[in-house]
């Protein structure tokens, strides 16, 4: 793996990450390093996993964490940055603030999601998950808490509101 | 008569420091371990380290018990500072790396 692929890598993450409303870290050496890792990670493995994280080299056992891992979007909500830091919140990737060390949050037990539901399935997933309304373009995704921007028209997360029948 | 020894003066800070042992686990490809090894080259520590994601067989096995002894979660990374106490830091902390090693 060279430093032109870990470049390569770099240019696509941060337009991807910016076209879906995501900010990667904007120190560009740290983020170059990851991509390193990144890319070591797909020769071992055969997939990006986490660089942060020992992975098992089976891809069942690790789909949780290949690159964008499960806890990024938590991680962002609690901390601002997922746990490699190459993902962060706009505030850090403006340099409004610094990134803090963010805990393993792998094999913890998820918030529970909501309040207890007394209501039938509407608005929520058959497992329990809500979903959620981009009030701007109509946008449905069903996870614990809304994007902290729209993937699609890229408005802030206050913009969205719990889908369900009237 | 109490006889007196001549004792030069030793710095006894400096003689823990010979004895502390202290170690770092790591990942070759993690950003933070990267940072933590830079911050204890940069300043002058004496330590050892291994990358557990390049270990095999029984010397990867073992490395995870004994992250996994210090820190259940067997995160990286994790250093172990021995200098009579044992003190885990775990994560890039670098205030909390002064602290337990005294910089
Ligand atoms: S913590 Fe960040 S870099 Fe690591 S897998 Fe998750 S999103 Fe990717």
């Amino acid at each position: 793996m060279t430093s032109d692929e870990a470049r390569a890598l770099y240019e696509r993450l941060k337009s991807e990450a910016e076209g879906a409303g995501y900010f990667l870290n904007p120190d560009v050496d740290f983020v170059l390093d990851l991509m390193a890792g990144l890319l070591t990670n797909e020769e071992r493995y055969g997939y990006q996993a986490c660089p942060c994280r020992l992975a098992e080299g089976v891809r069942e056992k690790d789909l949780d964490i290949i690159c964008p891992c499960d806890y990024r979007d938590p991680d962002l909500d609690e901390y601002g940055a997922c746990y490699c830091a190459l993902y962060v919140s706009e505030e850090i990737a403006l340099g409004q603030k610094e990134v803090e060390p963010v805990p393993e949050r792998r094999g913890t037990e998820p918030e529970p999601v909501g309040e207890e539901q007394e209501e039938p399935l509407v608005g929520f997933t058959r497992s329990g998950m809500p979903v959620w309304r981009c009030k701007v373009c109509g946008y449905l995704c069903a996870r614990p808490q809304p994007p902290l921007k729209c993937p699609i028209c890229k408005v802030d997360r206050d913009r969205f509101e719990r889908f369900a029948w009237p | 008569m109490a006889r007196s020894f001549p004792v030069g003066r030793v710095d006894l800070s400096k003689e823990v420091v010979k004895l502390r042992k202290v170690k770092l686990y790591a990942l070759s490809t993690c950003g933070w371990c990267r940072k933590t090894k830079r911050f204890l080259d940069a300043n002058n520590v004496d330590y050892e380290y291994e990358y557990v994601d390049l270990l095999t067989g029984n010397d990867k096995v073992r490395a995870l018990a004994e992250v996994e002894q210090y820190n259940p979660r067997k995160s990286f990374p994790t250093v172990v500072v021995q200098n009579g106490d044992t003190h885990v830091v775990i994560g890039y902390k670098e205030s909390r790396l002064r602290e337990v090693l005294g910089l």
